[in-house]
């Protein structure tokens, strides 16, 4: 097994650039995911200001119109899949071990392959920016503006070689955590007492499974014809636009969930670790995550309402659209239910919490005002659509995320924020996000259509747009806030214990940051809200450290094989033989890997 | 975490299923999704075709079924060969690992001949006035393939053959048949290499034994998969597109 | 209204209230839109834009009463439910059955009663019913990057970025594209529909009053989406066959040495107008690259909707037409433009002007 060429000495950096480089503790890969995910975060914040900046009044000429399509592209994109799934799979690295009682992700190596293919992924589209310009048709690519004949740029190479790259890790990393929650509960750990976080990751690991082959493919077909010169949505060969347009939102609706209910994990263990119950409704909460995510295959059509596909398909797209209303409804009156008749404490993450029930109820309503085909009709494609989809993304996802990062800060880095800027960073986002978005409702229903560069004055859309744009400073401000907390907490702040918050899941029971195999003696599990039950009975044990635990060791090969992507990525686009070379670096990579043991012999 | 026993059936996992194992379940579901994808998008397209060749124009069924066959008959060689191998004969897991391989390739041997056939087709065109041929052809030929017709006949010959080829970029037909076949042939591809990486493979003693099964077990898994997309498109794209009333 | 707004503002600062301030600022969506403003949704003035502005409204009052039951339910139990020093752990409640099926199905026939108009709505704003006028008039409605071409098929007449319908009248039209995905879109008078390459579609709408309507492309359609827009021009039908029939006159007749001038310039081979335009009546101008011409000093505005017709706006565009709309097809191909041949002097512009300003 050993004798394979490649086999080079295994990597044994216990500090350093190495260190992170050849790492495969969830953990630590969980960590790398957060931090580049913000940092493309705020690239993709920068993006938003500065279209806001250009429609703060009518008529301005701050940014030109062809920068100005690159920065929707490139914000869009960015925010959906460079910034909020990465979050999402930051929190998924980092907790689902920790949450079922494991010591590492069923495949570790793949873990690390997964980080640094998203990383990859993220370079070859934003390097865009150097290489003749970013992609500039839309996060959602409508054919066919986004053939060879109306877009020779480079643009939508890289905005199609970054997504598929991106889709490698995103489906790695979803097999792994598919494997992982299946078969890596620790004993006791049914599928009934699993914690609501780790359940609606779950459901969202197998919808990425089932929708990535899908813009996969509508991807490849785009991606031949620019390259190749075939037919797929050329339309003087009888290509139809509205083919890629099915694609696309069969992947794009379930995407929208993908990204919101990991977002309802977090919220859902926030809400009864401070309201010290149990979350309401166990059951019904996990069932209608599940009937969410079946029925988000259900209704991509709802993205489609103008595009003529006849009053009968819009009627069957509206009802299933509104169905869809009636999960959701119920998770947030369940939320409500958990606070209910609870002991409140409304610190930092809390708040959050809080804020994301009400801003996403804001989204939902709007969001069946959507379902309903004959107004959306007035709706589609104008800035209350934008307003909408910022109200569940950014008031739902993302707000939820910031929580989760408040949430188990102390279990990440085993230290304590400030608590007063944490809520004096809440309030801020909370009222900033409300000045940007909520007027897009008003500017929409007065008629703006979206990914316009500039407007008139005399269309009485001065006004609103200001107030958004003004939103968008004091949304500036509530990050550096939140920057500043995270980073100097993260330095100097207080040491935190292993169960900060009186918390209810297993991640609590172990030390804060948790030691390197996690568990030293794999629990046993007996009820739901395990480690709160036992602590209520008094059934803890000691904490015990071991150093006799078997952790799979690092390796360079994910790296290497991630490494070769990126250079393939950039190949693809601009030199053939530079893309064979990056295409056999993974291959040797990938090689290497498959004969490198887990772990050396002893 | 250490990864799990290859070397026993009982597994160190929550379900007693192998952690390889079931990795390979989550990424046939999500193969489906590719492949319903690609077969979706030849179904929307059939028929739409502006220009020829149409499927009636260039598949041959009779060709297409033994290359079929012989693929089934490779996923049976398969099991064999898995047999064998629980069974504890190395000797015949190897016979039947190398003839599924063959098998394998013969089906890609066919795949190769067949999309060059395509790709240099030629009808003959008899160049008497209104030629019954050329009334059929009439709509599916293009302006180029019409002016050659016309050349040739000019010459004073009695027959033309007229380039009525198909690439990738000829029509949608093209488009969607080449890239929808050429990915499973590219599956068909990687499976061969597998199958003949555990075949040399056995060769080193003890790297594939009856205790190690499971890594023969996951690329049958693999290429019954294969094989069973092959049954679909050869009945989607091939039978339905040649016999009327489907 | 602008001092509700400062109030609202007020409210919204201060972080106790912020979410009193939310239902408030729902409450502002009625009010803050309804104005005259030149695309408002709710100043509907045709029966598909108020049948959808009729559903909008059903979905907003129950959205609107759902969200304050929602909001209040968190106020009311944040302040009752604060945890107290003297807290003890609160009783574990795990669920209750029977509030469950409440807020299940009470959501069910929530959606259910929706549903109904919902549905009807549909079927009602896809085609023109009985008891609306009908004189079947067809319009072809071409969506190109970036202007729109209207086509009277019956009339046989052909014009751009400018299209007038009787009015109290249904009216089909029917929407092509000829290269990237657009929409058509008057807000006053109904809801959007795309213009797809290679799928017809068609919408049907109806103008209660007489006056002039803005219309926008509303899907991204490229560079200069964002200045794609045209004018819908509504007037008796008296005038509306009036018009017709002016339209299909022949509009070149100028003895005014300058037009006369402009008119040489137009077909030079060097300005080459004509490739792209048609000017009806003349043997040179066919093309039908760039928008009909023949009429164009009737229209009110030019350059699909962004401009005033007038002589000013007209010397500004033929100067630079990048600069007004950046990316147009006659800045980048016309060789005067795109430097492959000399640029057009202050005297040519005038005199082109001359001669597009007497198609009358």
């Amino acid at each position: 097994m050993t004798s394979f060429p490649l086999q080079i000495s295994r990597p044994i950096h216990p500090t350093g650039i190495w260190n992170w480089i050849t790492t495969i503790d969830h953990k630590k890969i969980g960590i790398l995911y957060g931090v580049s995910a913000f940092i493309l975060f705020i690239i993709g914040g920068i993006e938003a200001m500065l279209m806001r900046a250009q429609l703060a009044s009518s008529n301005l000429k701050i940014i030109d119109p062809e920068l100005y399509n690159q920065l929707f592209t490139m914000h869009g994109t960015t925010m959906i899949f460079l910034a909020i799934m990465p979050m999402g799979a930051a929190f998924f690295n980092y907790l689902i071990p920790l949450q079922i009682g494991a010591r590492d992700v069923a495949f570790p190596r793949l873990n690390a392959f997964s980080y640094w293919t998203f990383l990859a992924g993220a370079i070859i589209l934003n390097a865009s920016w150097f290489l003749g310009g970013a992609p500039n048709a839309g996060w959602f690519g409508y054919a066919p503006i986004t053939g060879k004949a109306y877009n020779v740029g480079h643009g939508i190479d890289f905005w199609i070689i970054s997504l598929q790259v991106l889709g490698i890790a995103s489906l790695a990393a979803a097999f792994n955590f598919i494997v992982t929650i299946i078969n890596m509960r620790a004993p006791g750990m049914t599928f009934s007492r699993l914690p609501v976080f780790t359940w609606m990751s779950f459901i969202t690991a197998i919808l990425l499974v089932l929708a990535f082959p899908v813009i996969t493919v509508a991807l490849i077909e785009l991606q031949f014809d620019r390259f190749y010169g075939t037919n797929f949505f050329i339309t003087s060969a009888g290509g139809n636009p509205i083919l890629w347009q099915h694609l696309f939102w069969v992947f794009g609706h379930p995407e929208v969930y993908i990204l919101i209910l990991p977002a309802m994990g977090i919220v859902s263990e926030i809400l009864p670790t401070f309201s010290k119950k149990p979350l309401f409704g166990y059951p019904v909460v996990i069932l209608s995550g599940i009937i969410i995510g079946f029925m988000g295959w259900m209704v991509w059509s709802h993205h489609m309402f103008t595009v003529g596909l006849g009053p009968v398909a819009n009627s069957v797209f509206a009802l299933t659209t509104m169905a869809i209303a009636i999960p959701t409804g119920v998770k947030i009156f369940n939320w409500l239910g958990t606070l209910w008749k609870g002991s409140l404490t409304l610190n930092t993450p809390m708040l959050y919490a809080i804020g994301f029930i009400l801003t996403f109820t804001i989204g939902g309503i709007s969001g069946v005002m959507h379902s309903q085909a004959a107004s959306d009709a007035q709706q589609q494609d104008t800035y209350f659509i934008v307003a909408h989809i910022h109200y569940v993304l950014f008031g739902g996802s993302l707000i939820a995320i910031l929580g989760g990062i408040y949430y188990w800060f102390p279990k990440f880095t085993g230290r304590m924020y400030d608590e007063k800027m944490g809520k004096l960073g809440f309030y801020a986002f909370f009222i900033a996000m409300q000045i940007t978005f909520f007027p897009m409702h008003f500017t929409g229903l007065n008629g703006m259509p979206r990914r316009i560069y500039t407007y008139g004055s005399e269309y009485g859309w001065d006004f609103w747009n200001l107030i958004s744009t003004i939103g968008v400073l004091l949304l500036a401000i509530s990050m550096v806030i939140f920057i500043y907390n995270i980073v100097s907490s993260w330095i100097g702040g207080e040491k935190a214990s292993g169960d900060p918050w009186d918390a209810r899941t297993l991640e609590w029971s172990i030390s804060s940051p948790p030691p390197e195999y996690n568990f030293a003696v794999i629990p046993t599990i007996e009820y739901r809200d395990d480690w709160w039950e036992k602590k209520m009975l008094g059934k803890t044990s000691e904490e015990i450290t071991s150093d006799d635990v078997h952790l799979p060791q690092p390796s360079y090969w994910p790296f290497i094989a991630s490494l070769g992507l990126l250079i393939a990525g950039f190949g693809i686009i601009l030199s053939i033989p530079v893309a064979i070379l990056g295409a056999s670096i993974t291959m040797i990579g990938v090689y290497a890997w498959s004969f490198e043991p887990v772990n050396d012999p002893h | 975490m250490s990864e799990p026993n290859n070397h026993s059936t009982h597994e160190d996992t929550t379900t007693g299923l192998n952690h390889r194992k079931l990795l390979m379940w989550a990424f046939l579901g999500s193969d489906c999704m590719f492949f319903a994808s690609l077969i979706a998008t030849y179904l929307v397209y059939k028929g739409k075709s502006v220009t020829g060749p149409d499927p009636i124009d260039l598949f041959s069924i009779p060709v297409t079924s033994v290359s079929t066959f012989v693929l089934l008959m490779s996923s049976m060689s398969m099991v064999l060969a898995y047999a064998a191998l629980t069974k504890g004969s190395l000797k015949g897991f190897r016979v039947w690992m190398l003839s599924t391989a063959i098998m394998g390739m013969t089906f890609l041997g066919f795949q190769v001949f067949e999309f060059r056939d395509f790709t240099v087709n030629e009808v003959k065109i008899s160049c008497e006035e209104n030629s019954p041929k050329y009334i059929e052809l009439e709509s599916k030929l293009s302006s180029k393939q019409k002016s050659d017709y016309k050349k040739q006949c000019a010459d004073g010959i009695e027959e033309a053959h007229v380039e009525f080829g198909m690439t990738p970029r000829t029509n949608l037909f093209g488009t969607t048949f080449f890239v929808l076949t050429g990915f499973h042939g590219a599956h068909v591809t990687l499976g061969v290499i597998w199958l003949l990486s555990l075949f040399f493979y056995s060769f080193k003693r003890g790297a594939v034994s009856a205790e190690r099964h499971l890594d023969v077990d996951l690329a049958a898994l693999y290429w019954h998969f294969v094989d069973i997309v092959w049954i679909v498109i050869f009945t989607v794209v091939y039978l339905f597109g040649v016999y009327e009333g489907f | 209204m602008f001092s509700l707004y400062k109030k609202i503002l007020f409210i919204t600062k201060s972080a106790k209230n912020i979410f009193l301030a939310l239902p408030l600022l729902l409450l502002l969506l009625t009010l803050g839109c309804s104005s005259k403003d030149p695309q408002s949704t709710f100043d509907t003035l045709g029966p598909v834009s108020e049948l959808q502005l009729e559903l909008f409204y059903i979905l907003f009052w129950v959205g609107l009463v759902v969200f304050i039951l929602v909001a209040v339910a968190v106020f009311y139990i944040i302040l009752k439910y604060r945890a107290k020093p003297d807290d003890s752990i609160p009783e574990q409640i795990h669920g209750n059955t029977k509030l469950e099926i409440i807020w299940t199905v009470i959501p069910i026939l929530l959606i259910i009663g929706i549903a109904i108009p919902s549905v009807q709505a549909i079927f009602a704003s896809s085609k023109p019913d009985s008891k609306y006028t009908n004189n079947n008039l067809t319009i072809d409605a071409v969506g190109k990057q970036w202007w729109f071409e209207f086509e009277y098929p019956e009339y046989g007449l052909i014009t751009a970025n400018e299209v007038h319908i009787p009015v109290g009248e249904a009216v089909t039209i029917k929407l092509h594209s000829q290269d990237v995905l657009h929409s058509f879109w008057v807000p006053k008078l109904a809801g959007k529909v795309d213009m797809v390459p290679n799928n017809d579609n068609h919408l049907w709408l109806q103008a209660d009053e007489p006056g002039i309507y803005y219309g926008h492309c509303a899907e991204f359609c490229g560079q200069a989406h964002a200045l794609m827009r045209f004018k819908l021009i509504a007037e008796t039908r008296e005038e509306f066959e009036a018009w017709i029939s002016h339209q299909k006159t022949n509009a070149w007749t100028s003895s005014d040495p300058l037009a006369q001038e402009g008119m040489e310039i137009f077909m030079s081979r060097d300005a080459g107008c004509y490739a792209c335009h048609t000017i009806q009546g003349t043997d040179k101008a066919k093309g039908n690259q760039g928008p009909n011409l023949t009429h164009f000093a009737s229209r009110t505005h030019f350059a699909a909707g962004i401009l005033e017709n007038n002589q000013e706006n007209l010397r500004k565009w033929l100067k630079e037409p990048d600069k007004v709309k950046p990316g147009n097809l006659m800045a980048k191909n016309a060789a005067v433009y795109n430097g492959t041949s000399d640029s057009l002097t202050e005297q040519e512009i005038s005199a082109l002007v001359a001669f597009l300003r007497s198609l009358q």
